[in-house]
């Protein structure tokens, strides 16, 4: 399990190192000089040369490279063109907006998912079957933006079971997570649907075993033997799923963050794109890969927990 | 072989949308109920009714028609995309394939673990600083976020075939890894290929309307599906109409080629098919 772990977190690395290479020389090929841009047309170019030397431009791009991941790595993602503000401080408020509910999605998603599914197997080819194969596959087609506009015109504005929008911060943890819970539950609801259909088809394939039949014949009952031989047997693909739903549901929180008008890293990076505050860009996309990459890595880590065969394979 | 995707009740159903929504685009270059440019302030909101059927917009403009020429939008981003996806990704797999085991092969599986650590958005965001945003960007994101996933698909199918007798006798034949992986084993993953060809189409469309959604895909004036429920979202709660048929255009349209796709695959796959008689 050690060799696993240290095997995975040298893989884990290399793909940070990679990720970075990729970020940093996509922003680095963009045309057009970033000081001359921040100062605008009018400015002398002896104060763009200035500001040149002043943001690290005049430097070589390795050099540059070089000094943007060391600062990362400490913490210091630069200062915002447009800002002059550290960009770690503006990230700071607004990563607890995303990623808490990006996970929350994936809680519920999960929650969700897992009882539809097993359901779905327990009773394959009765109505409840097909009612969770019909909802999901509507489930999956819903763009999730759209679906949450109608929630928000049906739940909060019409009948005020939640708020419309926003976020009053993590002062009052209760009243954070219920502006919260309808964006999660929007996010949720497309990769809930896949995940129950993963989780279905899975149990399909473990309840047809030999092993459930030699449990069966040993006096288990249909529900025991479900839940104690077939899930466990199940969670393989339904892990890999959970592990790849993760970026998407960060992908998402992004877009979903419009829609409730909640300060997450979205409306962020989406205002740094029209000001071409490029460091912005480039660090909290970097954010988001890293959060990504780790979520991956520790998928792996507990899919060597579930199946022992796996920590001898790697 | 097409008769029985015919005789499938999905397939078919999943035929018929996608072909209203095909046919809708192509009409749209020759005739649309109104021009989509058509500002007409005084006909502003206007509900749906028998001279506008899906009503009109903020600027007075006629939503079936821009419904019409957005799904042009929709389809060509989404086919491009797949096809980046296809003709990038799918030589890579099969090269990867033809040397399991070595650096090629290990490079190539790596690359496309990296590529799968950036959603499309990223990738989006990434292009969209650098270049601006456009329905070209948005294609690009879409195509690179495909790459991995025809690259893992037809080296996962190339794989199984490789160890199959006949290529063994090509082997023998005195054919190269090149020819084998295009003339035998190509041929022998196409259906695999076409099923999640379109479930990847599904996804673009899903994917274009996200990014023209938040300002990242197809810039005005060209209509497209994200952006008419983007333009909605303030006006939603006395205007609904204006969300309603965008989104249900988008929903319809991904529903029917998922059932599409979802019956293909139990058709091409003859193990499913017995399971679920």
């Amino acid at each position: 399990m050690l060799i696993f772990t240290l095997k995975r977190l040298i893989s884990l690395g290399l793909s940070l190192v990679a990720a970075s290479v990729v970020i940093f020389f996509t922003i680095e090929i963009i045309p057009g000089d970033a000081a001359r841009l921040m100062l605008g047309i009018n400015a002398t170019q002896d104060a763009v040369d200035a500001l040149r030397v002043q943001l690290g431009l005049d430097q070589a791009m390795i050099a540059r490279y070089w000094s943007w991941v060391s600062g990362l790595v400490q913490g210091d993602f630069g200062v915002s063109y447009t800002y002059r503000v550290p960009v770690a401080e503006m990230v700071q408020g607004r990563v607890w907006v995303s990623l808490p509910l990006a996970m929350y999605a994936l809680i519920l998603s999960t929650l969700i998912a897992f009882p539809i599914g097993i359901i779905a197997a327990a009773n394959r080819g009765s109505w409840a079957d097909w009612m969770v194969m019909g909802g999901t596959q509507l489930g999956v087609a819903i763009p999730n933006f759209w679906f949450a506009m109608i929630m928000v015109n049906l739940l909060a504005i019409k009948y005020r079971w939640f708020t419309a929008g926003g976020f009053p911060g993590w002062d009052d943890p209760l009243i954070a997570m219920k502006s919260l819970t309808l964006p999660a539950f929007v996010l949720a609801l497309p990769q809930a649907s896949i995940l129950a259909r993963v989780m279905r088809s899975a149990l399909l394939d473990t309840l047809s075993e030999d092993f459930m039949r030699t449990a069966r014949a040993k006096g288990r009952t249909r529900r025991g033997a479900l839940v104690h031989h077939a899930l466990r047997n199940a969670m393989i693909p339904v892990l890999t799923i959970i592990g790849l739903q993760f970026s998407f549901l960060l992908a998402g929180a992004i877009i979903i963050e419009k829609v409730f008008f909640l300060p997450g890293l979205g409306s962020m990076i989406f205002t740094a794109i029209t000001q071409r505050d490029l460091i912005v860009v480039e660090s909290v996309v970097m954010l988001l890969v890293f959060a990504v990459i780790l979520v991956t890595f520790m998928v792996d880590i507990t899919y060597a927990l579930v199946d022992p065969r796996l920590r001898r394979r790697a | 072989m097409i008769k029985a995707a015919f005789r499938m009740p999905g397939f078919t159903i999943g035929f018929v949308i996608a072909f209203i929504f095909v046919g809708a685009a192509l009409v749209s270059f020759l005739w649309t109920p109104y021009p989509v440019d058509g500002v007409d302030i005084a006909n502003k909101l206007h509900g749906p009714d028998a001279t506008n059927w899906f009503g009109t917009d903020h600027l007075g403009r006629d939503i079936f028609s821009m419904i019409m020429v957005g799904a042009r939008t929709s389809i060509a981003v989404a086919i491009v995309a797949v096809g980046i996806g296809v003709v990038l990704g799918v030589p890579l797999g099969l090269a990867a394939a033809s040397k399991k085991g070595t650096l090629l092969d290990e490079f190539i599986m790596r690359g496309n673990d990296l590529i799968f650590a950036f959603p499309a958005l990223l990738i989006a965001i990434l292009i969209t600083a650098v270049f601006g945003a456009s329905a070209v960007n948005a294609i690009i994101a879409i195509g690179i976020f495909n790459i991995p996933v025809f690259a893992r698909l037809s080296r996962g199918g190339a794989l199984s075939l490789w160890t199959r007798d006949f290529v063994l006798a090509a082997r023998v034949a005195g054919k190269g890894r090149v020819r084998i992986s295009f003339e035998h084993i190509l041929p022998n993953i196409t259906n695999l290929l076409i099923v999640q060809g379109t479930i990847q189409f599904s996804l673009g469309i899903l994917a274009e309307a996200a990014l023209s959604y938040v300002g990242l895909g197809a810039q005005p004036p060209i209509p497209s599906w994200g952006r008419m429920l983007a333009d909605s979202q303030t006006m939603v709660s006395f205007a609904p109409h204006l969300a309603l048929f965008p989104g249900a255009a988008i929903v319809l349209t991904v529903l029917g080629l998922n059932l599409m796709g979802d019956a293909l695959r139990d058709l091409f796959d003859p193990k499913l098919r017995r399971d679920r008689q």
